[in-house]
């Protein structure tokens, strides 16, 4: 017997869970029904994969898989000077968001130049831009976000009430329209690559972390459940983790943590596309860190490996150019669409294209090639 | 609930352990250890020649998360790795204790310490 009453157990639950079990979003009992391996990631149990990653993988590459990325921490910030705010503290530029629904992929930096996160921002109106920050980096961001704001007179809430649903690949724009009302079908079939919109109480935004087309939904958190049934009931793929990060590596899409982190700038992280310095008089934070190391000569710089002997690239194996030094691998994985080894390395500046890589004492030949290795379900690299 | 053939020998790192005709052992992973590391997508197989101790690692099973090493249950010589390995390794998933079977040894003295498969099915409930 509990010396508690159910109900203070019951108003207690999501404290006790998140010291001691780890966070879960609304999806956790559907998860475990569904037969998922459930992980820790960022202090979230996870679902890794619901029997096979691969064929999750595939799914995604050939029809629809859905994600259940509730565990990411959306943020509204409200108030007239919330485009100022997001000018000082992003690498990125939010003048590039000109029209309603636009959305922006960026860094946020410390005064060093590190990274603190990266980050999607969409602008809403002149006084309200919607922010969707990483899960792990969730207390720290809005830490610094909060430290900022104030000056700006920005309001900052966490939209902890709302579940998010990312449904990718070919098919899966087709399959989330057919569940919404009928009025609101033909606006989410007309939003545009990187736009969102609110449709009644869903707000739908034609984003990713896969390389394939499709929606990233933020719903109310009570019909998160009904809606991933629906979608399953329609032929979309529940799909884990596991499968995302084959999925965004394939992409060659960064992951926070692993290809960079505060000891690391977005220049030397392959995210110098996502810095703006174009406007001399704008002051984000980092600039006059990132304009030194500029000046000074950047060392490294962030590469795609595709594997030519057999092996699995991973975090953290050493890279040997000849002639140049040495770098590390920052992701690797079996890429399930190429059935070959593919990674992401932070190398000397003056590597080339052939590189080697020390697995397990062997050394393997690497071969450095453009970025991404597939994106809507092609294979780019040969 | 993995499946645990009764007349197998077990180790606590989750290789399996089978006694052929001729007195040498064949070797693998267990039905656990494959669900837990999900699709395999490359397998490490030790050339034939090569000479062990018990606990050494012999091979490396690598899914699409991780690389694991696999251990000698027993000390001895390796008579062969599985050759089928090297282009199918998803065989230690669909028949870990079939076709996926990882090495062939000659035993150097007889097997010492394995489990049984009633106490590797207690070792199992007891890891959660």
């Amino acid at each position: 017997m509990s010396p508690f009453p159910a109900f203070f157990i019951w108003m207690h639950r999501g404290a006790f869970e998140e010291k001691f079990l780890g966070r879960r979003t609304p999806l956790y009992d559907l998860h475990v029904e569904q037969g998922a391996r459930m992980v820790d990631f960022g202090g979230w149990d996870m679902p890794v994969n619901y029997g096979s990653q691969i064929e999750e993988h595939h799914a995604v590459r050939r029809d629809a898989g859905i994600f259940d990325v509730s565990h990411m921490c959306v943020i509204d910030a409200r108030g007239p000077r919330v485009r100022e705010f997001f000018s000082r503290l992003l690498a990125n530029d939010v003048a590039k968001l000109t029209q309603p629904g636009k959305a922006l992929y960026s860094c946020m930096l410390n005064e060093a130049g590190g990274v603190i996160d990266d980050l999607i921002v969409y602008f809403l109106t002149e006084s309200w831009f919607r922010v969707v920050v990483n899960a792990g980096t969730r207390d720290k961001d809005l830490a610094w976000m909060r430290g900022i704001a104030p000056q700006y007179g920005v309001d900052l809430t966490e939209r902890v009430d709302l579940a998010m649903l990312a449904v990718q690949g070919p098919n899966a724009r087709a399959k989330v329209a057919e569940l919404l009302p009928a009025e609101h079908r033909a606006a989410a079939l007309a939003l545009e690559v990187f736009f969102g919109r609110e449709l009644g109480d869903w707000f739908v935004a034609r984003t990713g972390y896969t390389g394939e087309d499709g929606f990233e939904v933020m719903l109310p958190a009570p019909a998160a459940d009904s809606i991933w049934r629906a979608l399953n009931a329609k032929g979309v793929k529940s799909a884990g983790l596991g499968a995302r990060d084959t999925l965004r590596l394939e992409a060659a899409m960064n992951l926070y943590g692993n290809d960079m982190d505060e000891s690391q700038n977005p220049l030397e992280s392959g995210l110098a596309w996502t810095v703006s310095f174009e406007n001399p008089s704008r002051d984000f934070i980092g600039r006059k860190a990132l304009e030194s190391m500029k000046a000074a000569g950047l060392q490294k710089k962030l590469v795609a490996l595709l594997l030519e002997d057999r092996g699995v690239l991973r975090g953290h194996q050493k890279v040997i150019v000849a002639g140049a030094g040495e770098g590390e691998i920052t992701s690797g994985t079996f890429s399930p669409t190429m059935e070959k080894s593919i990674a992401l390395a932070r190398v000397p500046r003056a590597t080339g294209a052939a590189v080697q890589v020390d697995i397990r004492g062997k050394l393997l030949n690497a071969r450095v090639v453009k970025a991404p290795f597939v994106r809507h379900g092609k294979i780019l690299v040969s | 609930m993995s499946d645990i053939p009764a007349d197998l020998k077990y180790t606590k790192s989750h290789e399996w352990v089978r006694t052929l005709a001729n007195g040498n052992v064949e070797v693998g992973i267990t039905d656990h250890a494959q669900g837990a590391l999900g699709d395999l997508v490359f397998v490490d197989v030790p050339e034939a020649g090569k000479s062990l101790k018990a606990g050494d690692s012999f091979a490396v099973v690598e899914s699409v998360k991780a690389a694991s090493d696999v251990y000698a249950p027993l000390a001895g010589a390796v008579v062969e790795g599985n050759p089928a390995l090297g282009s199918q390794p998803e065989l230690i998933n669909s028949e870990p204790y079939g076709a996926g079977w990882i090495a062939r040894m000659k035993p150097a003295v007889a097997p010492q310490g394995l489990l049984s498969a009633a106490e590797y099915q207690a070792h199992l409930d007891a890891e959660g």
